[in-house]
């Protein structure tokens, strides 16, 4: 290979028939070869509602940080969040995947209507009460503070969380796991650089910080407690229970908002996991309203 | 000769004196801009791709990222802060550039280059 006159040519050049890609390339399946059979001894109803909360905490959250696509502060900053929110839409889309398989589609598998893939009858045709999000992920933000102290405090959680499910016993969580780990270890790196710049900048971005930290900090209250799917799984060694992250989730956000100048807020008392229920307030029905919009107008449509 | 940068990495351009229409009302930014160069999976080198405005060198490491390797093309990047970067005038193109345009002898094509020294 001879003199390489852009970053880009030396891609293209490299990897023979997948040239008529314009850049990068190589990419991988993060299932390959990964098998989809139910683990022995867990009810597939089980493993299908859990991946259903930890598919629409990042659905949820993806869509989130997708509203402040055209209204960012800065220009990088919006590509970098839309980079996030596609990290979180593609952890949805395998989570949602394996919900479906596992035969938990609720009343949306009906309402969608054939041709539809269960990921998206899924993300598209459920009601708010179907959804499993937790409170962090579905409360609306304010200011760009609040974006990334909510996004610290939800990438600090769920990397705690995929870490360990590394080793599910479930290949399909597993794998999902190792693949989300890198990305939100970014999510996470990222917000808090943000947050030790917002909360150690100006006294207006320190108010700002503060402010949205004290608006999340309640949010957490629900992120420790188990349901009983998660206990039955935890017990099979296919989930995690969500009390074991407490320490290490409080551990970083503590450092974190420390090195920020921030007081840390009080710790809220545990409280049952309502989102995991599906009871929601208001917040998400809007936000269901904009992401559900055009595939309910247009059910099966492709373009 | 007007003061000159080479903010952009679209070679040097004199800061004052070019019409713009309408009149530049006060920039939004006040975040310096800087020059981004990302070393591909099978490059030999780091080549510039463009620049961005970043809060500082740390954030614009990131910015890179999000911005010249989303699509899997890097696995290395820099910043420069594009004030650090002199770059010659195009005033000068002649006396700098010119001069080598009639030397082929200075190309190594008038000896064998043995198979296995790559990159020449």
């Amino acid at each position: 290979m001879g003199h390489q006159e852009t970053v880009y040519d030396a891609l293209t050049a490299a990897h023979g028939d997948e040239a008529r890609w314009a850049f990068g390339t190589g990419f991988d399946d993060p299932l390959a070869g990964v098998d989809a059979t139910v683990p022995d001894a867990v009810d597939p109803a089980d493993l299908g509602a859990y991946c259903l909360m930890l598919g629409d905490d990042a659905l949820v959250l993806g869509q989130r940080l997708t509203e402040w696509i055209t209204r960012a502060p800065e220009l990088e900053e919006e590509v970098a969040l839309a980079n996030i929110a596609l990290d979180l839409l593609g952890q949805a889309r395998l989570l949602l995947s394996r919900a479906g398989s596992a035969g938990v589609l609720g009343r949306s598998r009906e309402r969608a209507g054939p041709g539809v893939p269960d990921e998206d009858a899924l993300a598209y045709f459920r009601d708010p009460d179907e959804f499993r999000c937790s409170a962090l992920v579905t409360a609306p933000d304010g200011d760009f503070a609040h974006v990334v102290v909510r996004l610290l405090v939800a990438a600090t959680w769920r990397l705690a969380l995929a870490a360990r499910l590394r080793t599910s016993r479930d290949p399909v969580l597993a794998a999902v796991a190792a693949k989300a780990v890198p990305e939100l270890t970014y999510h996470r790196d990222h917000a808090a650089r943000w947050v030790l710049r917002l909360g150690d900048g100006t006294a207006e971005s320190h108010r700002r910080a503060r402010t949205a930290a004290d608006a999340v900090w309640p949010l957490t209250a629900d992120l420790f407690t188990a349901t009983p799917v998660e206990r039955r799984l935890a017990d099979a060694g296919v989930g995690i229970d969500p009390a074991e992250l407490r320490d290490e989730v409080r551990g970083v956000l503590t450092q974190v908002l420390t090195r920020a100048t921030l007081a840390v807020p009080a710790w809220p008392a545990d409280a049952p996991p309502r989102g995991r229920a599906g009871e929601h307030g208001p917040e998400l029905t809007v936000l269901l309203d904009r992401l559900q919009d055009v595939a309910r107008a247009h059910p099966g449509a492709t373009w | 000769m007007s003061e000159m940068t080479a903010e952009g990495g679209h070679g040097a351009v004199p800061l004052s004196g070019v019409p713009v229409q309408p009149e530049p009302t006060v920039s939004r930014r006040d975040w310096p801009l800087y020059e981004v160069f990302v070393r591909g999976k099978r490059g030999l080198n780091h080549v510039h791709v463009g620049s961005l405005h970043a809060p500082d060198a740390e954030m614009a490491v990131h910015a890179a990222r999000d911005l010249y390797t989303r699509r899997n093309e890097g696995v290395s990047i820099w910043v420069v802060r594009s004030a650090d970067v002199t770059a010659s005038s195009p005033d000068e193109k002649d006396p700098m550039f010119a001069p080598s345009g009639d030397k082929v002898y200075r190309h190594p094509t008038f000896y064998d280059i043995p198979d296995d020294v790559p990159h020449i």
